[in-house]
């Protein structure tokens, strides 16, 4: 049973080669399998140049020194091309004014494509610094020979090689050296990497290699796609996510639309569409207009009547069900410190459905071309959606190519692309190249959103008031039960399969005596809508629970809240943590508590102001960021109107790769959570989300941000994933200051005025 | 057939004259860094300067455009002190919005050389960042100010447009 983080984790390097070859005058670097089924008698030299060899990360260098390296990531805001150059040019020694970097298209040659869960830095940092090292030794050699000196004496800065007072540059050294190496895994292994005092480019300030385009228009995103010939094309999405079959289509009235061409029964082999029409025009405003003109009749699925509220009893009624899902942890015995418990404290947390809501409307450009499907769009997994995309079209996979594009947000909605299935599906009906744009409603109709959740809590504490173990349940959708099945684990008990992004957070690091989690997965949330994975995914609204009912037993327990997670955080047993990832365990977690607890100590809060902590470790237990948060908020106490005046958050992430990247992630994921936190929402009305623009809608706007204060532990610890984890504990920490100034304990996502005043 | 400039240039469009501008101005002529992103003029990322003043093209018919001078992102040419102080203050992250962010931006300075940190926030809260990339727009606009004070002139978004 692979997880998705080790099943794309392919570029380890325990079967694989690494190649330096001169080709056609420039020096090309490849990983390649250590067995191939061609090629296994040629020189590195051949192989490259004949591309007998599936290489997973490669780069080149050409006489004029200038490196290009190829990123299999998808950028959607996180800079991730600038900081995986900088991981490979600071080993190599690159000059990084002459670094460049390439978004590579599909390709099996690149292995697993995925860009999420925080991963990239995490599961590339060691190959990319080895591909980096290995290279390095190669112009070391090559360069040895040219200055007829030798290898061990020559050192490599800023792209050039030296020797004594001599130097070669690295476009010399291409232009002159005949590079034909390999290096066996075993080599690979032993390359020696620099330690963190030694890099020029990791962990020192870089500016991002995608930003300037973004300031002039240039960058070219998915929606900007042109191609000959093409048609404009706009989705009608049906009631129901599911279920839903056409009966008739009228479109005499879109007739008389302007440049409008037809409409498209979707049949869609891979059943990602179900009762899908498209229509299409020689403009998107004709198609936008030809598809409001369409009159389409369905039989509706069944889950068209569905409510927020009718999700929300069921996963009540799952969490308060013992015989339904299964154990995920079972530590201690619960059941028997619950028998001999003195008191006991219980809770429902939930939080409501929210959409992805990434300003570039999901879209596809694409046409086909001598049997060759062409996909343009922004996609964030393209091992998943390509084979869903072949499906539909009814090809093998060999037959589409997904050309990658700047993503206008991703946030995990263009993991899973079943936005571009639609857009193909109309092209083959058409036999034209299609470009087809969702409108913003069509975007939020046809959204993976985060499900709504329930997730229960008892607490039990003994006859001196001591807490002695915690129960807690939690029902939801599950995004990869519908999209990625294969990745789900068995339960404890083995009576079900788990979501393992449904119950990342229940996982903590706390010390608990007596620890029982039990999952489930709410069918009717699923049935109703595809449940998505959402910056943060599980962590962000189990944490809102946990932090929130630690809070409570904090209280419970007459002790003071960061005091009573710290007595927690011991590092003792499971909780000591492993290497590489989590070295030190929950007494990293405990260290950034005590500096956030040291750094706030003194804040003089106002009238009807308190500040409120909550601490985290997502985005897995395998990959740990330790947050700390605290959360000055202000609640006017006629209107129960809340004011986050200020967040502090301390941050250990191990080696910052690229700081001010790295910066821009957490101060962006900090405002997330606050605005999942108290502003967004959009709750299911008859089957479908009801919030679905801007006028209902309202995430966080610069009025609403505040004052940010962020902190990272200097660490020489392995470098975690950065790009979601820092939503995780804003909302807890929001929702414990509301208590301590109002007394009212908030259990809803989002928090609302009205709950504080009602309550 | 609606005649107006477009970034310093007289075109003419013979679309429906009630196509939103905005997908005149990407489609027919090819500007594409001016962006659709809810079409009821409430997210900011296709906001462009007609006649100097901030405009949501998704919601602005191309009727409305006769005549007027039109200036996208594009007809700011690298030169907008706005475009190199995003650059310096790293304000991207996905990037999607920030054509409509630096275009609402430039009017506000150009009719306010040094804004508070009010009047920025006043301004700029029609205009919606999903990576939230708020703090560095707000500190982005500020230095931008100061840059422009420094060299005692105001940009006019319009300039560029002025001289055909």
């Amino acid at each position: 049973m692979k997880n998705i983080k080790d099943a794309k984790n392919n570029v380890s390097l325990s079967r694989r080669r690494f190649l330096v070859g001169s080709v056609s005058g420039s020096l090309l670097m490849a990983f390649a399998p250590l067995v191939g089924a061609v090629g296994l008698g040629d020189s590195p030299q051949e192989t490259l140049k004949n591309k007998l060899f599936t290489p997973t990360v490669w780069f080149e260098i050409n006489p004029l020194g200038e490196v290009n390296i190829n990123i299999a990531k998808a950028e959607m805001g996180q800079h991730i091309g600038t900081a995986l150059a900088r991981v490979v040019a600071d080993e190599l020694g690159a000059d990084w004014s002459k670094v460049s970097i390439t978004h590579v298209d599909t390709d099996p040659k690149w292995g697993y494509m995925v860009t999420g869960g925080s991963w990239s830095v995490f599961q590339t940092f060691k190959p990319m610094s080895q591909a980096g090292a290995a290279g390095r030794i190669a112009l070391i050699e090559a360069a040895a020979k040219i200055l007829n000196c030798p290898a061990e004496q020559c050192s490599v800065e800023n792209g050039a090689v030296l020797y004594q007072d001599r130097s070669i540059s690295f476009g010399d050294i291409v232009a002159k050296g005949n590079f034909n190496r390999a290096f066996t895994p075993e080599e690979i292994n032993a390359l020696p990497l620099k330690p963190a005092s030694k890099r020029t480019l990791v962990g020192k300030p870089a500016l991002a290699l995608d930003i300037p385009a973004k300031t002039n228009g240039s960058a070219v995103y998915g929606i900007d796609v042109e191609l000959a010939g093409m048609v404009y094309a706009r989705p009608i999405i049906p009631p129901t996510r599911y279920g839903s079959k056409i009966t008739n289509v009228d479109d005499s009235a879109a007739q008389k639309i302007k440049g409008y061409l037809g409409y498209y029964l979707l049949q869609d082999p891979s059943d990602n569409l179900q009762g899908w029409v498209s229509v299409a025009a020689d403009s998107y405003y004709g198609a936008i207009q030809a598809a409001d003109a369409l009159n389409v009749s369905y039989q509706v699925g069944k889950t068209a009547k569905v409510s927020e509220q009718d999700i929300l009893q069921e996963g009540e009624r799952l969490v308060a069900d013992k015989s339904e899902g299964g154990l995920f942890i079972d530590e201690g015995d619960f059941s028997a410190a619950s028998t001999k418990a003195d008191q006991a404290i219980d809770a429902v947390y939930r939080t409501h459905t929210v959409l992805h809501f990434a300003l570039e409307p999901v879209n596809a450009t694409v046409e086909e071309k001598n049997g060759l499907w062409h996909v343009y769009t922004g996609n964030q997994w393209q091992s998943l959606t390509l084979p869903a995309i072949a499906k539909a079209l009814q090809v093998t996979d060999d037959k589409v190519v997904m050309h990658q594009q700047y993503l206008g947000g991703g946030f995990g909605r263009r993991l899973f692309g079943d936005y571009a299935i639609p857009a193909v599906l109309t092209a083959k009906a058409i036999g034209k190249p299609v470009k087809m744009v969702f409108t913003r409603e069509d975007d939020s109709r046809f959204d993976q959103p985060r499900s709504p959740s329930v997730v229960s809590f008892r607490a039990v504490f003994d006859q001196e008031n001591k807490f002695t173990g915690m129960e807690h349940a939690l029902a939801a959708g599950w995004p990869t039960l519908s999209m990625a099945p294969g990745f789900m684990p068995e339960s404890l008990d083995k009576k079900t399969r788990v979501d393992m992004f449904s119950t990342s957070g229940a996982d903590h690091w706390y010390s608990m005596d007596n620890h029982r989690v039990r999952v489930v997965n709410n069918s009717l949330a699923q049935q109703t809508m595809l449940p998505g994975w959402l910056r943060s995914v599980g962590q962000g609204w189990i944490v809102w629970g946990l932090e929130s009912f630690i809070d409570e037993i904090a209280h419970q327990s007459k002790t003071d809240p960061i005091d009573f997670r710290l007595s927690m955080l011991d590092g003792l047993g499971k909780q000591a943590g492993k290497a590489p990832e989590s070295v030190g365990g929950a007494k990293r977690l405990a260290n950034v508590l005590n500096i956030l607890k040291q750094k706030t100590k003194d804040v003089k809060l106002a009238k009807n102001e308190g500040m409120g902590v909550a601490i985290s470790s997502g985005q897995e237990r395998t990959m740990p960021a330790w947050m700390a948060c605290a959360a000055q908020v202000h609640v006017e106490p006629s209107s129960g109107k809340i004011t986050v005046k200020k967040l502090t958050m301390i941050v250990d992430a191990g080696v910052i790769v690229h700081p001010d990247g790295a910066l821009a992630q957490v101060q962006g994921s900090m405002l997330w959570g606050t605005s999942l936190a108290l502003h967004e929402q959009s709750p299911i009305e008859n089957g479908q989300v009801s919030n679905l623009n801007l006028n209902t809608y309202s995430p966080l706007r610069m009025s609403d941000v505040p004052e940010l204060d962020i902190e990272f532990v200097e660490s020489d610890e392995f470098p975690v994933g950065l790009g979601e984890p820092g939503v995780v504990s804003i909302a807890p920490a929001i929702a414990n200051a509301i208590f301590q100034i109002t007394g009212v304990r908030v259990r809803d996502l989002p928090i609302t005025a009205a709950a504080i005043k009602n309550a | 057939m609606i005649v107006f400039k477009l970034n310093g240039n007289k075109v003419s469009s013979a679309a429906d004259v009630n196509t939103p501008l905005l997908w005149v101005i990407r489609d027919e002529f090819g500007f594409k860094g001016t962006k659709f992103g809810c079409g009821i003029g409430l997210c900011g990322a296709c906001t462009v300067h007609i006649d100097g003043a901030p405009v949501r093209t998704c919601s602005f018919p191309l009727i409305a455009a006769e005549n007027k001078n039109i200036t996208t992102i594009e007809g700011l040419e690298n030169k907008h002190p706005l475009q190199q102080t995003w650059i310096d203050e790293q304000v991207p992250q996905c990037g999607y919005c920030q054509s409509g962010q630096i275009m609402q931006a430039a009017s506000l300075l150009a009719s306010n050389a040094s804004p508070s940190d009010q009047e920025i926030v006043d301004h700029m809260s029609g205009n919606l960042c999903r990576c939230m990339a708020y703090v560095r727009i707000k500190s982005a606009i500020k230095n931008a100010a100061g840059v422009m004070s420094a060299e005692v002139q105001t940009f006019d978004p319009s300039s560029s447009t002025q001289q055909s």
